[in-house]
């Protein structure tokens, strides 16, 4: 009969991390406030609007970050799972896992703000500019790994199939946006629809550079969060099979 | 109210705002809510783990 | 490199013998190019000038549908761990199920689709680049789709998943073949466009194999 005590001694890398993001948390989550906050009272209300596109301009304080996120958390993900791969880091895999959902949440809020800026300037909801497009397809390149993870009924190799995917991704994401910039340099109408904004003054870099701070701090946090959970259902698992051979014996 | 009229944009920017202050509160709620409960589920199996270790050392 | 050679011919008879299933992606393939027609008109010019598009996305489609069982079978009567265990190296028994796929899947398009032109109504300037884009993109489908069904397999909901998992990966091929017969049709050179198809290729044989031979032990462990 087994003494039905669970060794520590598997998980002493997480346990490090556990030491680590306790430690981070209370800063970054400082930050993300500070951030955030400065940059909605610059965005919103200390900052000129826009000699052509008037007000709507502010939509781009939330749209570009969210952008500049998405891009950035998949690449995060990328670099995790060759991590994962070359050393074997354990906590790599659960990282892209946890990155996974932010990263997708990043891309949706970039698609709706792009939208909601798009139709007061140029009349539709939805334009087929490059940026937009490749936004898009990024969003089902996340929906495919949340999908993929899922799906797999041992999770440790639902883990090392999404990682896969994410290298594969990586590896297309540039040609997927070639593919998508000439497409677009193709097909383009005599207007010029292009959500890359108007040139960006010196007053409107402030709001954007404290909005993209704050986006990248509130990602640190929740992220942290994310993997201290993930290593918890993980010894969650772990104790219910142990328990369940100590029921056995 | 000019600022809420936004120069006649406020339609479009205001949900932008407001649709990412949302999504910044579930992402962040979803996964505290799920720690936590996790948390809880840990304590649980804690304690069951050490009553059964003590009935074990009561048969031996 | 033999060994090779002759899983690639086994799989094929193995394909080929169950005749049916050849016939289930060419039939898709055609029938729903020629949906397009009924759901939007025949007005000719209209249909000639989205028929490169058309023809190519329903190619796209009719890629996805033999992908699935690519190692399915092999899976789940225990040959695919015998190859996995084989001294054949797994990156190469990849690229010759692969390739036995794209045989059966492939080719027949190759085929139909300048009957599709036809009857869409596709500029006469376009056949050659239509016949040499499937001849350069088709492998690149079946290479990707072979990647897909190698990462879901073990997976639930693997058909729908796969879907999800490579259209996203087909779209460079789409643009750039549906791109170089666009070319063509207004009198412009394919080539560069072509050469792009044909890198695609190139990097889809180098990488691929190993993608999806680390996606093969990851499920058989």
């Amino acid at each position: 009969m087994t003494s039905g005590r669970f060794s520590l001694h598997r998980y002493a890398n997480p346990a490090v991390f556990e030491r680590l993001a306790a430690r981070l948390i209370p800063w970054t989550a400082g930050a993300a406030v500070l951030l955030l906050g400065f940059g909605l009272y610059y965005g919103l209300f200390a900052s000129p609007p826009d000699y052509q596109q008037g007000d709507t301009v502010r939509i781009m304080y939330v749209h570009v970050p969210a952008a500049i996120l998405s891009e950035l958390v998949y690449g995060m993900m990328a670099a995790a799972a060759a991590a994962g791969f070359i050393w074997k880091h354990a906590l790599a895999d659960v990282f892209i896992k946890a990155a996974a959902p932010l990263g997708a949440a990043f891309t949706l809020i970039c698609l709706v703000a792009g939208s909601l800026w798009g139709r007061p300037m140029w009349g539709a909801w939805w334009v087929w500019d490059a940026r937009l497009t490749s936004e898009l397809i990024l969003f089902f390149l996340y929906l495919g790994y949340i999908a993929l993870v899922d799906a797999f009924d041992d999770p440790q190799r639902g883990l090392k199939a999404g990682a896969i995917l994410v290298l594969v991704g990586v590896v297309d994401l540039p040609i997927i946006k070639f593919s998508v910039d000439w497409w677009n340099t193709l097909h383009q109408s005599s207007s010029l629809m292009s959500l890359s904004g108007p040139k960006i003054y010196g007053s409107m870099l402030l709001p954007l550079m404290l909005m993209i701070g704050g986006f990248m701090a509130f990602f640190a946090t929740v992220v942290m969060l994310r993997v201290e959970s993930e290593l918890l259902a993980r010894r969650i698992r772990a104790w219910k099979t142990s328990a369940g051979e100590d029921g056995a014996a | 109210m000019s600022i809420f009229a936004m120069g006649g944009y406020g339609f479009y920017v205001w949900p932008s705002y407001g649709l990412t202050a949302l999504a910044f509160a579930l992402m962040l709620g979803w996964t505290l809510v799920t720690l936590k409960a996790r948390r809880r589920e840990e304590q649980a199996l804690a304690a069951l783990g050490k009553t059964r270790r003590a009935r074990g050392k009561e048969k031996q | 490199m033999k060994a090779a050679f002759r899983l690639f011919r086994h799989d094929l008879r193995l394909q080929l013998r169950q005749g049916a299933d050849l016939i289930a992606p060419v039939s898709f393939f055609v029938l729903a190019t020629l949906l397009v027609p009924l759901g939007i008109g025949p007005e000719p010019n209209l249909l000639a000038r989205i028929a490169p598009g058309m023809i190519w996305v329903t190619a796209l489609l009719a890629t996805l549908l033999a992908l699935d069982r690519l190692f399915q079978r092999d899976f789940e009567d225990g040959s695919l761990d015998l190859l996995a265990l084989s001294p054949l190296p797994l990156e190469l028994a990849v690229l010759a199920k692969i390739a036995a796929h794209w045989v059966t899947t492939g080719l027949p398009l190759l085929v139909a689709a300048p009957v599709l032109g036809l009857m869409l109504g596709l500029d006469p300037a376009s056949y050659a680049t239509l016949e040499i884009s499937l001849v350069l993109g088709t492998p690149v489908l079946s290479l990707i789709g072979g990647f897909g069904a190698a990462v879901t397999l073990g997976a639930r909901r693997g058909g729908a998943l796969l879907a999800v998992l490579i259209l996203p990966l087909y779209i460079p091929v789409l643009i750039f073949a549906t791109s170089a017969i666009g070319a063509s049709a207004q009198g412009l050179p394919p080539q560069p466009h072509l050469l792009l198809l044909a890198s695609f290729l190139v990097l889809g044989l180098a990488l691929v194999p190993f993608a999806a031979a680390a996606a093969l032990r990851n499920a058989l462990e």
